[in-house]
């Protein structure tokens, strides 16, 4: 799998960016392959989400170029990154709390003036999430948290998104509640064909859902392989799944370091 | 005297609904809100005495050209200085009123005199039963309220009045979504800069245009504080509330007590309700 098959829709070259003082990216190259789930996985702070925010325009990289069907993307205006198919569901959800549910929707759909597209796909995802259909004049800031989650993802599908950036969809989530949004997660990537490029700390999920994974580690992309491969990789398996490897872990600690150091 | 107060507190509601739509989208304390106001009013002065258009002409005229000042502002003046602290911010704002009233003196035909601005509006008054109507305040009152209306239905309903909302509720998730936050913000500023020069025009009739005028935005600031800064409809209650206790105050009080009843008021309302009547207590999730 690498970047110079035609079938990629987004390829990052050597992206390195900064959040605020601090070089978040540190020359990162990924790429994701047409209709397919890819995940990114890393520790609190690796710059997982700055990934996604540079992809979708809120921050600008200092060097590289991160293209999108062919085109080069990096640096746009957010708005007309959106236009050209990309959709973000940002961290934490980040709904409009004094909107409606429907309005919510609406502002997804922002971009678009097709009255009745917009209205069939407001259809579509009251069918993904019936709860939203339920709740839809209410308030989206009296949602659960984890409808509030359903309705982040719903309101980035509204723009029709051809790659769908989600960043930590299970935060704060309950383990039933995280099962339940990957499943429809997969569900749209396998219906609607949206390719989704997928942040998450919930490493065994990530990996159960996704075809192919990287792994980022401080700013870089330490490790890459299909997520069959990676979940059985013994690095993996101690830091981002919590499996011990046997032995007596006291001693075995500071012998091993992680490989890719 | 009743009605005199709601007038008056109409003229407040519509500076103090000024604040608080740039306080919500940009969380920006617009202190040059009074001096647009003024600005609006010497504008309806220019088309309506100078050119002698009628008095709807005038009003159209007057709120278009000041929601152009408005945009222009926000471009010109506060993009530039987007994302340094809000201190610096709101010292321009300040700034901006300054030159406003400055650059109002130097124009001829506008200068340091006192106008009256005619409407069509009589001075008579007419009596329902024992009550005693002017026609002046009724007028003032109705063309608030139908201002009111039409604002709410522009937020209520329209794709950009939502978009607007949204915006100030969190524009970086509004950015996400491909709204276009500055132009957004731009128009926020326009559309506040329309409302005050609306607000100078129904204030003309009562106080005159001068290039001084614009300190009643002081009064209107405590109507927003009042209401929760923040809050739409609480920006409209807390300047009938203002403008009714002045009418009172102004009856019943000693001489002097009309000008700080705004103020006691604020303090009132501030020691039992810290965040105002319909503030919002911070509802920040994490």
């Amino acid at each position: 799998m690498s970047a110079h098959l035609p079938d990629m829709i987004l390829e990052l070259a050597n992206v390195e960016a900064s959040y605020g003082p601090v070089q978040a990216l540190r020359g990162v190259t990924l790429a994701v392959p047409k209709g397919k789930i890819v995940t990114v996985l890393g520790a609190n702070g690796a710059g997982k989400s700055t990934i996604l925010k540079t992809i979708s325009g809120i921050i600008d990289p200092s060097k590289g170029q991160i293209r999108f069907e062919g085109g080069e993307i990096q640096s746009r205006d957010p708005a007309w990154i959106v236009r050209r198919g990309i959709s973000h569901v940002p961290e934490g959800r980040e709904v409009f709390p004094l909107l409606t549910v429907e309005e919510n929707l609406r502002m997804g759909a922002y971009t678009r003036s097709d009255a009745e597209g917009i209205a069939q796909d407001i259809d579509m995802v009251y069918a993904y999430f019936p709860i939203l259909k339920e709740r839809f004049r209410q308030e989206a800031g009296l949602l659960s948290g984890g409808q509030q989650q359903m309705l982040a993802i719903s309101r980035a599908l509204l723009s029709r998104p051809a790659l769908m950036l989600m960043d930590e969809p299970s935060l704060g989530l309950s383990p039933l509640l995280t099962q339940e949004i990957f499943r429809i997660i997969t569900r749209i990537n396998r219906e609607k064909g949206n390719t989704i490029l997928l942040v998450e700390q919930n490493a065994n999920m990530a990996l159960e859902v996704a075809d192919y994974g990287y792994v980022l580690e401080v700013g870089r992309i330490v490790m890459e392989d299909t997520c069959k491969r990676l979940l059985e990789k013994e690095d993996v398996q101690e830091f981002y799944l919590g499996m011990k490897a046997q032995g007596v872990r006291g001693q075995r600690r500071w012998k091993k370091k992680k490989q890719w150091r | 005297m009743l009605l005199a107060g709601v007038a008056q507190g109409c003229v407040y509601a519509l500076v103090a609904l000024g604040f608080v739509l740039i306080y919500k989208a940009t969380e920006t304390v617009n202190f040059a809100q009074g001096d647009l106001m003024m600005l609006g009013g010497f504008f309806a002065l220019t088309s309506s005495v100078i050119l002698g258009w009628p008095y709807w002409a005038t009003i159209l005229f007057a709120v278009v050209a000041m929601a152009a000042v408005g945009m222009l502002i926000e471009r010109l003046v506060l993009r530039p200085v987007l994302g340094q602290p809000a201190f610096t911010v709101v010292m321009i704002t300040i700034g901006v009123g300054y030159v406003l009233r400055g650059v109002v003196t130097m124009i001829p035909g506008w200068g340091t005199e006192t106008y009256t601005l005619p409407t069509p509006f009589s001075e008579g008054t007419f009596k329902v039963g024992e009550v005693i109507f002017a026609v002046q305040q009724l007028a003032v009152i109705g063309m608030t309220a139908a201002l009111v209306a039409a604002l709410y239905v522009f937020f209520r309903f329209s794709k950009l009045g939502v978009a607007m909302q949204a915006t100030s509720q969190n524009q970086l998730a509004a950015a996400y979504m491909g709204i276009p936050v500055r132009r957004v913000n731009m128009m926020i500023w326009g559309l506040s800069a329309g409302v005050a020069a609306f607000a100078g025009i129904l204030l003309a009739p009562v106080t005159f245009v001068h290039s001084n005028m614009g300190f009643i935005g002081l009064k209107a600031f405590p109507a927003a504080v009042v209401g929760g800064f923040g809050s739409v409809p609480g920006a409209i209650v807390g300047g009938l509330i203002i403008g009714l206790v002045e009418a009172f105050a102004g009856r019943y009080m000693p001489e002097g007590f009309k000008d700080v009843a705004a103020y006691v008021v604020v303090l009132v309302v501030l020691m039992f309700k810290p965040s105002g009547i319909f503030g919002e207590t911070a509802r920040k999730k994490v």
